[in-house]
């Protein structure tokens, strides 16, 4: 089993450098150009979304920098007060850039707290069931396997149509929709762990189940989790912004990518296609880096592929 | 196989039940029933006798049993947008919906299936290279904007198909259609290839691992051994061993198609179940809501076990293991 933790690594020798596991995951993954172009786009992506207020052309929510004579037009157009709409502006003279550059916040934002928060329990409920075993198990998997027959876009559907709407229910969604895929895949390799003679010995030592549970078992769990939670976080975001795009997922209040192409959608058929477009864009190339990304790490993390 | 059977039967019970239990929870004990069942133009009087004919003045236990009565007798409130039986509306628009998920499984299985097999026979040729990293472009796109694009290069730029709506329909043995008037093959292309395409990468790539897994077998090296043709080979001996994955997956499928059509048929107008909801939602029909909550999950949990029972009479693996667990 390859670990990529950073504290079972060897310290480095002063001359030649000695193969650690974060050396070797590193020039692993670093073998493939297309995960490494996945991984400059995402991680310019997650700049951009991250100091978007200070590079935005416009505050696209602030009434006073818009103005409605600047609606719907095309990219390349100039605006009366002479900056350029290098991706055109919508019906209310925002502009698409900075409109993307806000919306990928949110939709970033979004996707990566709900994964985080269906990392959390999946990971607790998975371990749980691993370490308990017997019925506990049986009943918890059951449990996993019947949520995870049921498509995605229909628990977010059935949840969001009892609950309504607003960005902590859709969290709540996204979060009851991933969850199970955690569980599995935690308790899949729990399991196989939890044999190993070291959690053994962690118990012959007295330590507590907890102690063993989260400090022994879990780390040696966690590579297949890292591509789990890549792979999810693209899922997310495509889920948060078909939500949105439906018109039962944020409110708009929090313009999403997903509201922005939604809201581009009633201009398309009269030929205004870039409100919708590159918004599109934007959501398809964040989508993409992640999950190239998170394919170049399944490979390099699964230990049936290590040479 | 019949204990699995019985088994699978009784889990299904089961599902059917707690998610019930959800749906009455969430519409009718959280929110206030009262103002999601009786429409807000009604008076008082009317208001009264319908609190009473809902039994909302019972305890919780007894009004979930009223509940559940109500729908076995297939009643589950009026819809207030279109003041007929929730259930009723619901029905009526399943067609149009299992049409479109059936039209686009089959054009991601015809399509998914040869360009997977071909990309695992031969997995270094630059087709297959080119046939994978399609799929995973076709696993990123979200649906419903590769939906407004379709439409706008076919509809709008190009003017070949039509973008709304269901078109011409035709009755065949008793089932309208629009799968067999020419219009209504116009109309349904679009949508269909739209719902298709997320399901086309996940066939296309099935069939790959199948093929490449099922390559290094002895059975295949003992075909060949045969001298049969590696046409033969691949296309009975591999073949029959792709399709036991393809199955479970093609049947999940399919629910799975039915659930995301809320998607395609909102952004194409298709006159569906799923678009009825998603516009049931905005309306705060909940009637409607209700109706179509209960019939997807039901057909769901149909479409599981069928999928299951089906799996073990074409692996008995998979039933002898859960015989002994």
């Amino acid at each position: 089993m390859a670990t990529v933790l950073p504290h079972e690594g060897v310290e480095s020798a002063p001359v030649a450098p000695v193969e650690t596991p974060w050396r070797r995951f590193a020039a692993d993954f670093l073998e493939s150009p297309l995960a490494v172009a996945g991984l400059v786009v995402l991680l310019l992506i997650v700049g951009i979304a991250l100091v978007a207020p200070f590079i935005s052309p416009q505050n696209p929510y602030d009434l006073n920098q818009l103005d409605i004579m600047d609606g719907n037009l095309p990219p390349g157009a100039k605006s009366a007060p002479g900056y350029i709409y290098w991706l055109g502006s919508d019906d209310q003279g925002r502009d698409m850039l900075s409109g993307i550059f806000y919306g990928l916040r949110i939709s970033l934002g979004v996707g990566v707290s709900s994964a985080v928060l269906a990392l959390a329990i999946g990971l607790t409920v998975g371990l749980f069931a691993a370490y308990a075993g017997g019925k506990v198990e049986g009943f918890l998997m059951r449990v996993v396997d019947i949520q995870l027959s049921f498509p995605a876009i229909l628990v977010a559907l059935i949840l969001l149509a009892v609950l309504g709407e607003g960005t902590w229910k859709v969290i709540a969604a996204l979060v009851t929709v991933q969850w199970a895929y955690y569980a599995r895949t935690v308790r899949g390799t729990a399991l196989v762990e939890r044999r190993k003679e070291y959690i053994e010995a962690a118990l012959c030592l007295g330590l507590s189940h907890r102690r063993v549970m989260f400090r022994h078992l879990l780390p040696n769990c966690l590579p297949p989790l890292i591509v789990v939670a890549t792979v999810q976080v693209a899922h997310a975001i495509a889920l948060e912004a078909t939500l949105s795009f439906l018109g039962i997922g944020l409110p708009i209040t929090s313009p999403s990518l997903g509201l922005l192409i939604a809201n581009g959608f009633e201009y398309l058929l009269s030929g205004k296609y870039w409100i919708s477009f590159f918004p599109g864009v934007a959501l398809l190339v964040t989508i993409v880096s992640i999950n190239l990304v998170g394919d170049q790490l399944r490979d390099v993390l699964n230990p049936r592929l290590q040479k | 196989m019949t204990v699995f059977i019985i088994r699978r039967l009784m889990q299904t019970a089961i599902v059917l039940v707690v998610m019930s239990m959800i749906v009455f929870v969430g519409v009718f004990a959280i929110g206030d029933p009262t103002a999601i069942l009786i429409s807000a133009d009604s008076d008082m009087i009317e208001r009264e006798r319908a609190i009473a004919a809902l039994g909302l003045d019972k305890p919780l236990w007894e009004q979930y049993l009223y509940f559940v009565g109500g729908a076995f007798r297939g009643d589950l409130g009026k819809s207030f947008v279109f003041n007929m039986p929730a259930l009723q509306l619901i029905l009526q628009r399943l067609p149009a919906t299992l049409e479109l998920a059936f039209a686009a499984l089959v054009i991601a299985i015809f399509v998914g299936v040869p360009l997977g097999m071909y990309a695992g026979y031969r997995p270094e040729s630059p087709v297959s290279k080119a046939i994978m990293a399609g799929s995973i472009l076709g696993f990123s796109l979200p649906t419903f904007w590769v939906g407004l694009m379709m439409i706008m290069v076919f509809a709008v730029q190009l003017g070949w198909l039509p973008s709304t709506g269901r078109g011409h329909t035709a009755t065949v043995f008793g089932v309208t259609t629009s799968l067999v008037t020419p219009d209504g093959l116009a109309h349904v292309l679009l949508p269909a290839v739209n719902l298709a395409l997320l399901k086309l990468s996940l066939v296309c790539r099935l069939a790959r691992a199948g093929m490449r897994e099922n390559m290094l077998m002895d059975y295949v090296k003992f075909a060949r051994a045969k001298g049969l043709t590696a046409r033969r080979v691949v296309m009975v001996h591999v073949f029959k061993n792709i399709l036991i994955p393809l199955v479970t997956v093609t049947g999940l499928e399919l629910g799975n198609l039915i659930a995301f059509s809320v998607v395609t048929e909102t952004v194409f107008a298709w006159p569906g179940m799923g678009k009825l909801i998603i516009d049931s939602i905005n309306n705060l029909d909940r009637p409607v809501i209700v109706a179509y909550l209960l019939v997807t999950v039901s057909m769901f949990v149909f479409i599981n076990l069928a999928v299951d029972i089906l799996y073990s009479v074409l692996d008995p693996r998979v039933r002898l293991s859960e015989a002994k667990g």
